[in-house]
């Protein structure tokens, strides 16, 4: 690892000035891929600030049934708040279905949103990788791509986003606060991701030194009944190869209110709103999950080794509205 | 989250500074580069071999130690980052030369074959049981998903947490 400078600034404030002063400063939290991406030469920061001791670690109720979420809460505390259980149990099975125990301890939610991308080509400082070394090419589309996105991808850039705390997110519309040197704003967290395109090192609309402080939950009744489906090639402690974030309504047999939300086959996580669009006002049976999943889908474009995930998407959807409508939501 | 009220120091490294750690309960001050993980602070820095260095990139396990009493990596986890909490080895889980019981049980149930990853198996198995996530096998296996054993000595692993679990850890030891 190179060398690099450690700071521990008095208040969010201080952190905000140290990080925005130094070109290679970062701020420090969990550390569970900053450190990590460090120690492979991926990242590179001069200036390190812990902001690990700051007070944006709480979680609260807000009126009507939401929640703020502090960026500094760890993922296993999060997991196992009945707030979350009850009321967004689509968050804390998606929290506990990521990384392992261990990880979930050390890992900050605002961390887990600017998590980076698990491609092998993006990890392997050698390889071409636009993401990490603009114009220098994409090692994965003409390598091993087995793992990589079918939904947002681009001629530069067919890495997976790897969150799935975010996929839960995307499908409840959260919203992402941020403090910055200019002062504090609010990003919905679908802008708060943004597609490859022609850019895919510019994965968030953050400014150098802009902090996130918080995740707002909205107040989203239908998403006391849903579910996070993750599946992979181990049955724990590995990222999607798919994944769903689902909520359904359901009055007098037809469907009056859904979320539906991708993970593992996405360049972001994937608010799935073809096929909600798809679903509302028809019949609640697994004949219009299918045909919404099928809806979806058919913007994908798989690659020579992905192609399996355009199949195993769909199931995944009809999976989790199956599991939703017939019998427990949980 | 440090509960302690930390003074502000000023910007540390690249250079070598003072770092004071508290490790099994007994402060130590070094000098050592922001970059250095706790898991090297520990091995290289004080003699405390327990925690070893599998993967060095977060994903076996074999560096499990407990900051402020929850279980961590310490390879990705900076050790500067660790002042004003309290780090717990495996050489700190017991006092005075005798067997945590989840020790004993690992040795009564022979859930090691190599050894290299018992160290972090115990920390976790420990912290798991505190965690309340040890109800049956299932949930044994998921919660313990983070410590990888390349011997795949995993059934006799669980055993030995089910005994722990269950206090029948005697001095007769459990059953082969």
């Amino acid at each position: 690892m190179r060398p690099l400078s450690y700071a521990r600034a008095a208040d969010a404030g201080a952190a905000i000035a140290l990080v925005a002063g130094h070109p290679e400063g970062a701020f420090l939290a969990g550390g569970t891929t900053e450190v990590d991406l460090t120690r492979q030469d991926v990242l590179r920061p001069g200036l390190l600030v812990d902001i690990n001791h700051l007070s944006l670690d709480g979680v609260e109720d807000l009126p009507g049934g939401g929640l703020r979420i502090g960026a500094l809460a760890r993922m296993s505390d999060v997991a196992r708040m009945p707030s979350v259980v009850d009321r967004f149990p689509m968050i804390s099975q998606a929290l506990v279905l990521g990384a392992s125990a261990q990880l979930r301890n050390m890992a900050s939610m605002g961390g887990n949103l600017c998590q980076r991308v698990r491609c092998g080509y993006f990890r392997d400082v050698t390889s071409p990788c636009n993401k990490r070394d603009p114009g220098s090419g994409c090692g994965a589309l003409d390598g091993f791509h087995r793992g990589h996105a079918i939904l947002g991808v681009s001629d530069k850039c067919i890495a997976t986003h790897p969150s799935d705390l975010a996929v839960s997110l995307v499908a409840l519309d959260a919203v992402v606060h941020t403090r910055g040197p200019g002062g504090e704003r609010a990003i919905g967290i679908d802008d708060f991701f943004l597609l490859p395109g022609d850019t895919p090192d510019r994965e968030h609309p953050l400014d150098h030194g802009e902090l996130i402080t918080a995740i707002e939950v909205p107040a989203v009744p239908v998403a006391r009944r849903s579910v996070y489906l993750k599946f992979r090639d181990r049955q724990s402690y590995e990222f999607a190869l798919a994944s769903v974030a689902a909520a359904i309504r359901i009055q007098d047999g037809t469907v009056t209110g859904v979320r539906l939300a991708l993970g593992g086959v996405g360049t972001k996580p994937w608010r799935a709103r073809r096929a909600e669009a798809a679903l509302f006002g028809q019949p609640a049976d697994e004949g219009s999950f299918a045909e919404a999943a099928q809806e979806e889908l058919a913007q994908a474009t798989p690659q020579r080794q992905n192609a399996f995930k355009v199949e195993l998407a769909q199931r995944a959807i009809v999976r989790a509205l199956n599991t939703l409508t017939n019998g427990d939501g949980r | 989250m440090s509960t302690d009220v930390v003074p502000p120091p000023a910007l540390r490294g690249p250079q070598p500074a003072a770092v004071v750690l508290s490790v099994n309960g007994r402060q130590w001050e070094l000098r050592l580069e922001p970059r250095v993980s706790l898991l090297d602070a520990l091995r290289e820095h004080l003699g405390l071999t327990g925690s070893k260095k599998g993967c060095d990139q977060g994903t076996c396990g074999a560096c499990t130690v407990w900051v402020n009493g929850r279980r961590v990596l310490a390879c990705l986890t900076l050790a500067i980052t660790c002042e004003s909490r309290e780090v717990t080895t495996i050489e700190g889980l017991s006092a005075d030369g005798s067997l945590h019981p989840m020790q004993s049980a690992f040795v009564d149930r022979d859930a090691f074959q190599c050894g290299y990853c018992t160290p972090g198996q115990i920390m976790s198995a420990v912290a798991l049981l505190e965690e309340g996530h040890a109800g049956d096998d299932a949930e044994i296996a998921e919660w313990m998903s983070g410590n990888i054993c390349r011997c795949a000595a995993y059934p006799n692993i669980r055993a030995a947490i089910r005994d722990v679990r269950d206090g029948d850890r005697g001095a007769a030891g459990g059953e082969r």
